[in-house]
């Protein structure tokens, strides 16, 4: 990579918070700014250059026809397209219509549902086009963005975990919410990346970083299920921000179809 | 506890108005006090600064998977057993800076460790965390290689220990030889009776603090009542695991059903680990800042349950839970013992109320053995 690449941001459907995450750095904005050329990001500023770019991140799930386009070309201009956040990474939390009747809800929440072009499901963006990076969580951490760029900067392989949030939980000393109170916590199954911060204020994990490497969701909901957790409530703790997550999905969809009461 | 002299064993009594001095004491000879004390829904080990932050009338009910506090009924200050927290987590700090590197106009300028931790005193150690950090001793202080950051901690620290008088359902020291009595491994050491504390000194240092404390003879009834609660824990210890041969027993079941088994139930979440008090794995990181020019060797708490842990050369050599959770009980029970000369566990049951799941790895052991179905 040449001395100071050319960053573009992209937007897909969102929050825009990812985004913010960046902005949010302060800290480390300067530096990012002195060691990249941000060259397309309308969140920050409407000057824009063209074409193509050193590092592409897109924020957002693809949603519409435009959008399932328009990523192609993001794909064409970059070298290296890293998604960030559960939207690009999963679908994100509009990927629940992906369970439902996508033109209903349209007609429930819209005065004019001809103005509304969309498809019937929210998508990641790796269901698109190749992606290189995947960078977790709802929204992402500004140190890990941070830490995707000076790796792509120093030509590594970027440190980002894959381990379970109970891991972050013990190093800085939280007690387990689930054995102490039988909380319905995902931080077992859930990949590190916010430093366990739910259960740190006395709630169970919400999943928001999607699952972690090899994660045993039958056994945890299975636990769930022992501590009295109604089956529905599993199914919602499991379709958040990352429900259209494969490994959440697929526990989710068994739970909702097994008929028996769950064991 | 400190490197100060063995002394003969001379049994006082302490009463609980005059134990409150303790604390006035230890901050009088330069001691930061770390001891049990009530946060987050459990007895965790924490800094306390008076006999008021102990769980003055508060127990633990403890079962796989399960930890609830209840009050209990008298005034007992140490009327529970071990916690989520354990001591090495001020031994050997989850993290840790081990090294720092500065660009500069002469080259990089390379500082070791700058770790300054306060002198600790631990109070209320139990038996079988006088014997996990006996084990840790082995590991960070024996051999070629030792580790700057816990000799230093480790040598400074004075420790308190606390006889167990009761045991939790997930206890099992008695199976494991370390407990409930302390019997070595301390400055001071107390047993809890109503009326007050029949404490011993087994260093020096801790013969000083106690010479401070306004103490009574020991009455040979107080020395009886305090047997026999002593006792009393011996007897509520119902978990039992048979070490008969374990070395050999796990090694030579390698490709035992059990291991797909429990690899079924085992969230692979490292829990057990980070409560065990002699785990003692890390990871080290280099991080840079983005201009390059400032560089941190960093450490911290790690695990064989953590996917990434055995990570190398292009693959993963652990790639499933049943081999990770294979990994960490046969290391335990049986390859510690030749890399140790110990086991590496002491009974203590974190592992088995910590994990999520409840999974219990004495009976995981009775499976192999085939005691069980």
């Amino acid at each position: 990579m040449h001395s100071k690449p050319k960053l573009g941001v992209f937007k897909f459907a969102s929050c825009d918070g990812c985004q913010l995450s960046l902005l949010d750095a302060e800290d480390h904005l300067l530096a990012v700014a002195g060691a990249v050329e941000i060259a397309y990001f309308l969140e920050a500023t409407s000057r824009i250059e063209p074409g193509p770019y050193d590092i592409a991140l897109v924020e957002g799930s693809i949603t519409t026809a435009h959008d399932a386009e328009r990523i192609h070309q993001i794909r064409r201009d970059a070298r290296f397209l890293i998604t960030i956040g559960a939207c690009a990474t999963a679908g994100g939390i509009q990927a629940l219509r992906n369970w439902a009747d996508c033109p209903e809800f349209v007609r429930s929440v819209y005065a004019t549902p001809a103005y509304i072009s969309t498809l019937d499901t929210s998508t990641a963006i790796a269901d698109h086009v190749k992606v290189d990076f995947e960078l977790r969580g709802c929204p992402i951490n500004q140190y890990q963005l941070i830490e995707i760029i000076q790796s792509l900067l120093a030509g590594r392989r970027p440190r980002t975990p894959v381990h379970s949030v109970c891991l972050d939980c013990k190093r800085r000393g939280t007690v387990c919410v689930m054995v102490t109170q039988g909380a319905a916590c995902l931080g077992p199954v859930t990949q590190s990346g916010c430093g366990a911060l739910c259960p740190t204020y006395n709630r169970g994990c919400y999943g928001c970083y999607g699952p972690a490497a090899q994660p045993n969701l039958v056994s945890l909901t299975n636990q769930f299920s022992a501590a009295g957790v109604p089956r529905d409530d599993v199914v919602r703790g499991l379709r958040s921000f990352n429900g259209y997550a494969p490994e959440f999905r697929v526990e989710s969809d068994r739970l909702e179809n097994s008929r028996e009461p769950h064991a | 506890m400190t490197t100060s002299t063995a002394v003969k064993s001379k049994e006082r009594f302490l009463s609980k108005e005059a134990f409150a001095q303790l604390f006035t004491v230890l901050r009088d000879h330069g001691y930061t006090v770390i001891g049990p004390t009530i946060d987050q829904e459990a007895i965790v080990y924490d800094r306390i600064h008076s006999v008021d932050d102990l769980p003055l009338g508060w127990t633990d009910e403890q079962a796989p998977g399960s930890y609830r506090l209840k009050p209990r009924d008298d005034e007992a200050l140490f009327g529970y057993v071990v916690g989520p927290h354990s001591w090495k987590r001020f031994l050997f700090p989850p993290e840790a800076t081990i090294a720092e590197a500065n660009k500069t106009d002469a080259g990089w300028q390379f500082e070791g460790t700058t770790d300054d931790p306060p002198k600790f005193a631990f109070l209320g150690v139990r038996a079988c965390e006088l014997a996990a950090m006996r084990v840790q001793d082995r590991v960070f202080l024996s051999g070629a290689y030792v580790d700057p950051i816990y000799q230093r901690r480790r040598s400074r620290s004075l420790v308190i220990a606390v006889n167990c008088t009761q045991a939790a359902s997930t206890c099992f020291c008695t199976s494991m030889r370390t407990g409930p009595q302390c019997t070595s491994g301390y400055d001071l050491v107390l047993t809890e009776l109503a009326s007050g504390f029949v404490i011993d000194a087994a260093t020096a240092e801790g013969a000083d603090i106690l010479d401070s404390l306004e103490t009574t003879v020991a009455l040979i009834e107080t020395q009886q009542e305090a047997r026999a609660a002593r006792q009393q824990a011996v007897q509520q210890i119902e978990r039992r695991m048979d070490t008969t041969d374990i070395r050999d027993l796990l090694l030579s079941n390698l490709e035992h059903p059990r291991w797909s088994h429990v690899a079924e139930r085992c969230l692979s979440c490292t829990n057990c680990t980070m409560v065990c008090p002699t785990c003692f794995c890390s990871s080290v990181k280099e991080v840079s800042d983005l201009s390059g020019e400032h560089v941190e060797r960093q450490r911290h708490w790690d695990s064989c349950f953590n996917f990434d842990f055995s990570y190398m050369n292009g693959g993963n050599v652990r790639d499933n839970t049943r081999s990770r959770y294979r990994q960490w009980l046969t290391h335990k029970l049986s390859s510690w013992i030749d890399q140790f000369g110990t086991s590496g566990c002491v009974g203590c049951g974190r592992c088995i109320t910590w994990c999520p799941v409840g999974i219990d790895l004495t009976e995981e052991v009775a499976a192999i053995r085939g005691d069980v179905p």
